[in-house]
């Protein structure tokens, strides 16, 4: 059974990752129900989904969630849209690269949540300001990935197609483009959820809508209930959209699969 | 002067972190006919590969000049037709879309060789989807695809099982017979150096250089069994000699 790299059925990778979740769910209860833990510090599970609920039938949670859903998917395409070519090109081209990819490299660093304080003095605090934290989170990984994906090209395949006739043009829209298109997939979906760890933090400080704020303002009620309730959705949206980019890949891609 | 000629060529790779330059081939000439089927034959490390990557335009030489049909090679073209050891299809891409890559392929070339080279009814597959032999003979269908002057083959059947390496070599040969292209063939095989060429061309250990060429009299259109006849067995015993002792050399060097 653990002999490595020794393949599991599709119905054993199924029960086993459920398992874990009822696992998890059995510590929580143990914890909460069996008295461990003080109910102030965490709410046990079944008041955490009443109070779920409640949040979505009485307070219009559901604005919420669609609120910071829209903050990561626009500054996420926003980022992505600047990203993905710059990325294209300096993998392509080395003068390119040796241009950018210093200073890319220093911008990674950029922890996005210190940007706040200043973006909210240079953008206020609307939408804008929560956009930029996202793209600022996620541009420069964007471009850094992109850019070892396409770098990354076979060599052997590059000369292949010259001896076939292609110019340099044809050797990156035929050859490099087609080739790291599965990887920049797959970087995207590793980015969108670091994109979702900036949102959270944006909206913690100056929001007045999102999972974030509902989180915040929770935290003033001492209702520890609703602000497990807030990470646990943000953790179900995420393992959503994930499936759907694992799944779009696989059906965009089906010779890298 | 030959429709392909190598002249006086050599190549050195500079030396990494200011070590000395390798010499990877001494001043070499060759020259090749139209239709011909010339086989390189030499031990592993004597330039072999570096001569036919400088005659494809992939490496640029350090010395000399190669010229086809006349006019001067300096960097990769279609008329110069390449399969390499390494399986190079486009993963990405179906069989019948490989061989259609070249910009002067079209699809009724294409298909025609997807006939020639036994891939009917694999045309939608994905390479990873083949065997080694289907892709290398995918490879050559694609080079073909594009009609070229001179076909470059680079090791093709060299990571293929000995069985599937023999009914390429036939392949490859039932389709030069056909069309006459013409042919450099590099290998370290002397079995196939010689079932396949009309002229062997053996090179000396690293650097190496092209020490003796062999005509091949054998009479097309060959076949398996000819690898048993006592011509063959002639042709065999006197190139062994020669590329013994380049072995022995290029052992001595520490370079196979």
């Amino acid at each position: 059974m653990f002999e490595p790299l020794r393949p599991v059925s599709r119905g054993a990778r199924i029960v086993l990752g459920a398992a874990f979740f009822v696992l998890f769910l059995a510590a929580w209860s143990l914890a909460t129900f069996g008295g461990l833990i003080d109910g102030m510090f965490l709410k046990d599970p079944v008041y955490t989904l009443r109070i779920g609920v409640d949040l979505f039938a009485q307070y219009g949670f559901i604005k919420d969630v669609g609120v910071t859903v829209w903050r990561v998917v626009g500054g996420f395409i926003l980022a992505a849209i600047v990203a993905v070519p710059l990325g294209i090109l300096m993998g392509a081209y080395k003068p390119v690269e040796a241009f950018l990819e210093p200073f890319v490299s220093f911008a990674r660093y950029l922890p996005a949540s210190a940007f706040i304080p200043l973006l909210i003095l240079w953008a206020g605090v609307g939408e804008a300001q929560k956009l930029l934290v996202i793209f600022i989170g996620s541009v420069f990984q964007i471009v850094l990935m992109v850019s070892v994906s396409v770098g990354s090209t076979r060599r052997d395949l590059v000369e292949a197609a010259y001896t076939l006739g292609a110019e340099a043009g044809g050797i990156v829209r035929r050859v490099m483009l087609p080739g790291a298109a599965p990887q920049i997939a797959e970087t995207l979906r590793l980015v969108l959820g670091w994109a979702w760890t900036y949102v959270i933090v944006a909206e913690l400080v100056g929001s007045s809508s999102g999972i974030g704020h509902m989180i915040m303002d929770s935290q003033r009620l001492l209702d520890t209930g609703q602000m497990i309730f807030g990470i646990v959705c943000i953790g179900v949206i995420g393992l959503v959209s994930d499936l759907i980019f694992k799944w779009a890949n696989q059906r965009l891609y089906p010779w890298a699969f | 002067m030959g429709f392909l000629s190598v002249e006086a060529v050599s190549k050195e790779f500079p030396g990494v972190r200011g070590g000395a330059p390798t010499r990877a081939l001494e001043t070499t000439d060759l020259r090749v006919e139209d239709n011909d089927f010339i086989t390189i034959l030499g031990p592993s490390g004597c330039g072999k590969s570096t001569l036919l990557r400088i005659v494809a335009g992939l490496e640029a030489p350090s010395t000399g000049r190669v010229q086809l049909d006349g006019a001067p090679v300096a960097r990769p073209g279609p008329d110069r037709g390449m399969v390499f050891q390494s399986y190079t299809l486009f993963p990405w891409l179906t069989v019948r879309d490989n061989i259609r890559f070249g910009a002067r392929a079209t699809d009724a070339r294409a298909d025609e060789l997807i006939g020639k080279v036994g891939l009917r009814g694999f045309e939608n597959h994905y390479p990873k989807m083949l065997s080694g032999g289907m892709q290398q003979r995918t490879a050559l269908a694609r080079a073909l695809a594009n009609d070229p002057k001179i076909l470059l083959l680079d090791e093709p059947f060299g990571a293929l099982d000995n069985q599937t390496r023999a009914l390429m070599q036939e392949l490859l040969l039932g389709i030069w017979e056909a069309d006459r292209k013409t042919v450099l063939f590099v290998t370290h095989d002397i079995d196939e150096a010689i079932f396949m060429a009309n002229r062997v061309a053996v090179m000396s250990a690293r650097p190496g250089r092209i020490k003796a060429t062999l005509e091949i009299d054998l009479p097309h259109p060959r076949h398996y069994k000819m690898k048993t006849t006592p011509e063959f067995s002639r042709y065999k015993a006197e190139i062994t000699e020669q590329i013994r002792v380049e072995s022995i050399r290029a052992v001595a060097m520490g370079a196979a």
